[in-house]
């Protein structure tokens, strides 16, 4: 075979590859650059192509994430991925979840590694913006609050001063400890752990003088120290947490999804629909339950779903009151108090924009 | 006249007596350390067991066992898993017989591949497909997750650790170049270091429609993590052979890879044996660092579990347990391994 034969040959293979690296680059310049969203795929399409969501969760917070006895995912965070799931797909079982630890859940959803992060994640400007997040509607609106001993006469935060404060790294608590401390000049010792379980546990050794966290988080596990009634909560309030999902920047049909599927869930409790009566409330005459639940209008054909959407939603997983009560509420073992967690008509803060 | 009586009581009596003497009570000092090392463990081991058997509430374990064991892999697929650990026990067994000349003795020499074939019919039992309900790979958790990972680690750097071992004696400057640099930069790096690069920065690297699947990121960071160590342990193998042996070989006419592959090989192994099976231990215990990047393993599934509203605070029993799983697990694998460097004569050329 004459020589040039063979340099051709192994041009051709190079040359090929070549222009499918560029071809490759050029393609991931349209995506970076997707200020317009109709241009690209919307995650909507690539979920549906997929056949299941694919959620990130925390997996270790009570009443939020966790798993039961029977391997199956539960609490307001995990019913949260079910509602999109069942919106999407009429099937709220269509979901992967995947645990995230407090750092690398921004990178999983920046890379496009999970659809919609519902981790008790506190939404703030600085996320919003530079880590280029994306909000959806609060779904738990929390406070940061402190635990101590109460033998151990701190009352307020001044008392602390020099002490051990136990908290978990990565998370707003961290931060606000420091800035409410730095405001007040008062020195202490951050004694930080990656894990929120060990947090408590470190707290109830008495290797921290007090714990701080959100204060639902406080709430419930203070039900599960050794003695409950020997610890209390401060009254002060560091800072607010509005606890929302989230999902990545600049693709707003996805992000119009998630956020309605939650105000779904507000409306439906404001409107008295739950997953019992919503079947026999699509025959009614009322034109607000008519346009609500798809009998007639094209709200969810608007969002790229089904006009039905809502019913979906409610019928699987009920609407955000039964959610709570599920999860949260005073059959569980955290007993949390509905609180700011309530409807705008009950003197709680959740309010969704009309439906039509 | 007594002493004549009762002779026997005294005999036993004497031998523990003897060896308590000998050993715990022979000066003054000793018996004094002994005395004060039994009043420590006793003071110790009573609270220990009272929390043990009456005030830990082992609901917590009873309730979850499913979990831990396999996890959240489906309850109606449960028989894979038992097909799995009775393939996995009859194996053992043939290998256990052949290897003791017991029975079965002329298949000694086809273990290894019984042993390699059954892998991708465990894998496809666990994963599904070509017929089975597919089984996704975050269904996978639990012991089964931290079994599968320690194993399929560790089988994978093998022949990887092998290739570095031999590139590293490699005449070729690059090749040995290649594997010294490779070695020696793998093993500078902890290997909670390697996992993150796996599990939170490839992710950043890769295109963004290319998803490597958790599980295989979690594997590939574990298997090119021990491969660094694996090549040291065959290299101490590789060292050990005399050289005669090699010219013997040169002697005979074989070539360069049939030396290494018939001769120089085997006997290293063999010598490597106790140090591979370190490895896989500590291994296996280091999978327990992937909890840290919510992968649900033995150790992510028992903080989720700990998560459960019912059993808040349920540290001491829940963590105890795994560490039992982590011991037996451990335990008997170096109990195999030092039955198997006794069969196979190791340390007696």
């Amino acid at each position: 075979m004459p020589k040039w034969c063979c340099s051709i040959l192994t041009t051709i293979p190079i040359f090929l590859t070549l222009i499918s690296c560029s071809g490759e680059s050029r393609k991931t310049v349209v995506s970076e650059n997707a200020s317009a969203p109709q241009q690209v795929k919307s995650r909507l399409e690539t979920v549906k192509n997929r056949g299941k969501l694919i959620c990130g969760v925390s997996g270790e917070l009570p009443g939020f994430s966790f798993v039961r006895a029977d391997g199956r995912y539960a609490g307001l965070d995990v019913d949260i991925c079910r509602a999109i799931a069942a919106a999407i797909f009429n099937n709220p079982n269509a979901v992967q979840f995947r645990n995230l630890n407090a750092k690398e859940r921004f990178t999983a959803v920046q890379t496009g590694e999970v659809d919609v992060l519902s981790r008790n994640t506190t939404w703030t400007l600085g996320r919003d913006t530079s880590v280029k997040m994306e909000f959806a509607p609060v779904i738990f609106y929390d406070g940061q609050g402190i635990m101590v001993r109460k033998n151990s006469g701190f009352k307020k935060l001044e008392d602390l001063k020099g002490k051990p404060i136990c908290t978990q790294t990565g998370t707003t608590n961290e931060q606000n400890l420091a800035d409410q401390m730095r405001r007040r000049g008062l020195p202490y010792q951050p004694v930080v752990f990656e894990d929120v379980n060990t947090a408590y546990t470190a707290y109830a050794e008495g290797r921290c003088d007090a714990v701080t966290s959100d204060r639902s988080q406080l709430l419930s596990r203070r039900t599960a120290l050794p003695k409950p009634q020997d610890h209390e909560i401060l009254s002060v309030v560091m800072s607010k947490e509005p606890l929302a999902p989230a999902v990545a920047e600049g693709d707003v049909r996805w992000v119009n999804i998630v956020r309605w599927v939650v105000y779904t869930l507000i409306e439906a409790e404001e409107l008295g629909v739950n997953s019992k009566n919503v079947t026999q409330l699509t025959r009614s005459n009322d034109p607000l339950f008519r346009r609500f639940l798809g009998v007639e209008g094209s709200l969810g054909k608007g969002l790229g779903l089904t006009n039905d959407f809502t019913v979906r939603i409610i019928k699987s997983v009920g609407n955000y009151g039964e959610i709570y009560n599920r999860n949260l509420g005073p059959n569980t073992a955290l007993k949390l108090d509905r609180g700011l967690n309530n409807l705008w008509t009950k003197k709680g803060l959740l309010f969704a924009p009309p439906f039509r | 006249m007594n002493d004549a009586n009762n002779p026997p009581p005294l005999r036993i009596r004497s031998r523990t007596l003897n060896w308590l003497l000998k050993n715990l009570f022979n000066t003054w000092y000793n018996s004094l350390l002994t005395l004060i090392c039994l009043c420590i463990i006793y003071s110790l081991g009573k609270n220990f067991l009272y929390w043990v058997f009456t005030q830990a509430q082992w609901t917590v374990v009873t309730t979850n066992l499913r979990l831990f064991l396999v996890g959240r892999y489906p309850i109606d697929l449960t028989w894979r898993i038992w097909t799995i650990v009775g393939i996995i026990i009859a194996l053992s067994i043939l290998t256990w017989g052949a290897l003791t000349k017991r029975f079965l003795t002329q298949i000694t020499s086809w273990l290894p591949l019984i042993w390699t074939l059954s892998f991708p019919i465990v894998m496809w039992l666990i994963g599904g497909g070509f017929g089975l309900t597919p089984v996704s790979s975050d269904l996978w958790t639990g012991l089964l997750l931290t079994l599968l990972l320690a194993i399929v680690s560790i089988v994978l750097s093998l022949p990887l650790g092998i290739l570095l071992a031999l590139g590293r004696q490699s005449d070729l400057p690059v090749v040995r170049i290649f594997s010294i640099i490779y070695i020696e930069l793998i093993r500078g790096l902890p290997l909670i270091g390697i996992l993150f690069m796996a599990q939170v920065m490839l992710p950043l690297f890769l295109p963004s429609d290319v998803r490597l699947d958790r599980v295989v990121r979690a594997i590939a960071g574990l298997t090119l993590f021990s491969a660094a160590y694996m090549a040291e342990n065959v290299r101490g193998g590789l060292q050990a052979i005399p050289r005669g042996q090699k010219e013997a070989a040169k002697a005979l006419g074989l070539n360069p890879v049939l030396i290494t592959s018939l001769i120089v090989l085997p006997q290293a192994l063999k010598v490597a044996i106790p140090s591979i099976v370190g490895q896989l231990i500590g291994l296996f215990k280091d999978t327990s660092l992937l909890a840290i990047f919510a992968l649900l393993e033995l150790t992510g599934i028992a903080r989720s579990i700990l998560a459960q509203p019912e059993f808040l605070g349920k540290y001491a029993e829940v963590y105890l347990f795994v560490g039992m799983i982590y011991w037996v697990f451990c335990y008997s694998m170096s109990l195999a391994s030092r039955k198997l460097e006794k069969q196979l004569g190791v340390g007696q050329r």
